[in-house]
């Protein structure tokens, strides 16, 4: 399988702290993967890193074939990438199609003009658009709550509806942000479904952070460790759970013997 | 205080939330239409003078729109009141027709402001210079001004460019507004919020005093004393002076602007606005470029002030730099507090009432109290900063959403999934 993502010597610091150290990633084409390590680890940091909140310090970040280190987050996502917020970063005041639709931004064309003059063109845009992203809602399962403002939507909602808004720029990669933070069972395992269906059936390739271990094993294709900024450990499930240095990261020395 | 200000507020409150109610709802919006433009026809007779039934009638015309009628009824519906009964009643009653004019002049300029800080999130407060930007491309050219440091028009056209010249200045007024906007845009592309309102304030103060010093070296803008006459436009050989066409020519630009925003609303530029505004780092992910929308957001707002700017140029048939002072963008911005951030309908309600709480309510009070031989410090048309500090202060403890809570559209999802054929094309691929 091709790789889509790969970073080399990826670093951010702030000031004297260095968040993330001389990362070495890939991310295989179509794969889940995973990133772990305990709070502080610099798992968020990476994430915004890729997605061009940070410019990184040092390294180089290649997705796709072109190198998107430094790129600004808006030129980021048009060559590709979406993402999830750790904290649900929805436009609280507009309904959950409006957020779908604001997702769309980079695949439609209407111009101020086209939209002042309410031309044919812009018109039919814009049917097509909502039918699209009334799709897009069904496919998370929110599709009856589409004229609902997004901050009244119950917490599992938001989160899908987060999800359904980065589906609709039709990335070649989601980046997931503890997708199941604050879910219950039942809603984490809907929340799985719907994650192995955007890879089944969408081809998208995902890239996830979270804490629930349980789900991580499950889920992932492959498991990146990072802990103080540094790669400790990479590989499957299988191979992570019985690497020493992971289970001393996570529960401290001596746990491994 | 707090005891006697609280029932108060929280009675008003609910009388308009109900009123609101009943327009928004597209079963009781045409019966509260017709109410309001009998209520407009009792107070007219009973008050003439007071300008209520403008307000009125404006209220009307906003049920119409509302209504769950067919369009043509909904056309004859607000057509009617504005096209003939509020023309008709100006002519009869001199005082009005100046009135509903500058009443047109600030709901426009309202909705324009309500783009930048309702839709898009970033509050200007020197709003009132694209305004003047707008004034002065018509008012220069259109009167002696021009004659002052061309030599071409001292010699050709001395007493200024004709009527013609009205509809020639339209695009230029908007396009030299829209550049005013960019000039304003460009420095603060970084800033946010409390930083962004202080460089706003402080552009709107130059351009005040840029127009009251540039008559000198070259007498561009005519100082402090201002420009005046400014010829009226025409239309072909129509005179269009009178209070009765400028009052169409108000209607048509504000007709227009509301259109334009109900469109910009819900389109792709208006949510990109909203999604800058409700959260920028999660609407840049999505690939809006936020700096390509905040120019955009202030170009686009100044340029239907500029136009309404010209209009106002029409309408007085005299500027000065006073008129463009920093009281003005408050007074807009009150308004579209009053009527409701973000929502058109509330800003028009807002801007139609403010300018008749300004311009007719205020000297109603001044007269009545003039018998009294009060001094002339506390003459209440003075009352006007007073008035929008209190509009500012009440609505931000009562009824922060406005008199007219913004609504976002809802699309009818059963239309949408309906018996149509799968759609293709880009942005619409998505396969189940």
């Amino acid at each position: 399988m091709t790789v889509l993502l790969e970073a080399k010597k990826a670093t951010k610091r702030f000031g004297g702290l260095v968040a993330v150290n001389e990362v070495d990633f890939q991310l295989k084409k179509g794969a889940i993967q995973s990133i772990i390590g305990p709070n502080g680890a610099g798992k968020t940091t990476f994430f915004n890193l890729i997605t061009g909140v940070y410019k990184p310090d040092g390294g180089s970040l290649i997705f796709d074939g072109q190198e998107i280190g430094g790129k600004g987050p808006e030129q980021i996502a048009a060559t590709g990438i979406s993402r999830t917020f750790q904290n649900i970063r929805l436009f609280q005041n507009l309904t959950a199609i409006e957020n779908v639709l604001v997702g769309m931004h980079l695949h439609l064309k209407a111009s101020l003009f086209d939209a002042i003059f309410s031309l044919t063109r812009h018109r039919q845009e814009e049917l097509e658009a909502k039918r699209a992203a009334l799709q897009y809602l069904d496919y998370v399962g929110l599709k009856q709550h589409a004229n609902e403002i997004a901050k009244n939507l119950p917490y599992g909602a938001q989160r899908k509806l987060e999800l359904a808004r980065a589906m609709a720029s039709q990335p070649k990669l989601i980046l997931l942000d503890e997708p199941k933070a604050g879910m219950n069972p039942r809603e984490t395992e809907e929340m799985m479904d719907l994650i192995r269906r955007l890879r089944d059936e969408r081809q998208m390739t995902i890239l996830l952070i979270e804490h629930d271990m349980k789900l991580v094993m499950r889920i992932s294709d492959s498991i990146t460790v990072l802990d103080y900024g540094v790669k400790i450990a990479e590989g499957t499930p299988e191979e992570v759970r019985k690497n020493p240095q992971v289970i001393e990261a996570y529960l401290g020395k001596g746990a491994a013997s | 205080m707090k005891a006697l200000f609280r029932p108060i507020g929280a009675a008003l409150t609910k009388a308009i939330a109900w009123f609101t109610a009943r327009l928004h709802n597209e079963q009781t919006a045409l019966q509260t239409a017709t109410a309001f433009v009998a209520i407009a026809v009792i107070v007219q007779v009973l008050i003439p003078s007071s300008g209520l039934s403008i307000l009125f009638s404006l209220l009307s015309v906003l049920g119409a729109t509302n209504a769950r009628i067919k369009p043509l009824h909904k056309w004859i519906l607000a057509g009617v009141p504005l096209l003939v009964a509020l023309p008709y009643a100006g002519t009869h009653n001199p005082s009005l027709a100046p009135l509903m004019v500058q009443m047109f002049i600030y709901i426009g300029l309202a909705l324009g402001l309500n783009l930048v800080v309702g839709f898009a999130g970033l509050l200007d407060l020197g709003y009132i210079a694209f305004f003047a930007g707008g004034a002065y491309v018509y008012a220069i050219f259109a009167s002696t001004q021009a004659a002052k440091f061309s030599p071409w028009f001292a010699e050709h056209a001395p007493q200024g460019l004709g009527g013609w010249w009205f509809w020639a200045a339209l695009p230029l007024a908007l396009a030299v507004a829209a550049l005013l906007g960019l000039a304003l845009g460009l420095p603060v592309l970084r800033m946010r919020g409390d930083y962004l309102a202080i460089v706003t304030l402080g552009f709107g103060e130059v351009i005040q005093v840029i127009s009251r010093n540039l008559d000198t070296p070259i007498n561009i803008t005519g100082g402090a004393p201002g420009i005046a006459p400014i010829n009226p436009p025409s239309l072909g050989p129509i005179s269009l002076g009178s209070s009765t066409a400028i009052y169409y020519l108000g209607l048509l630009f504000t007709v227009l602007v509301g259109i334009a925003m109900v469109r910009l609303e819900q389109s792709r530029v208006g949510r990109a606005w909203a999604a800058m505004r409700e959260d920028d780092i999660a609407a840049k992910a999505m690939g809006v470029p936020l700096i390509k929308m905040k120019l955009l957001a202030f170009a686009t707002g100044a340029s239907f002030s500029g136009a309404m700017g010209m209009l106002f140029a029409v309408k007085q048939q005299f500027i000065n730099p006073d008129t463009f002072g920093f009281m003005e963008s408050i007074g807009i911005l009150a308004m579209i507090i009053l009527g409701g951030l973000g929502s058109i309908r509330g800003v028009i309600v807002g801007a139609a009432a403010v300018t008749l709480l300004r311009f007719q309510f205020l000297r109603d009070i001044s007269d009545y109290f003039a018998n009294w031989g009060l001094p002339p410090a506390i003459d209440v048309t003075k009352y006007q900063p007073l008035l929008f500090g209190l509009i500012l202060i009440f609505m931000m403890i009562y009824k922060q959403e406005g008199l007219v809570p913004a609504a976002r559209p809802t699309v009818d999802i059963n239309a949408l999934e309906g018996a149509n054929p799968p759609v293709s094309g880009k942005g619409a691929s998505v396969a189940r």
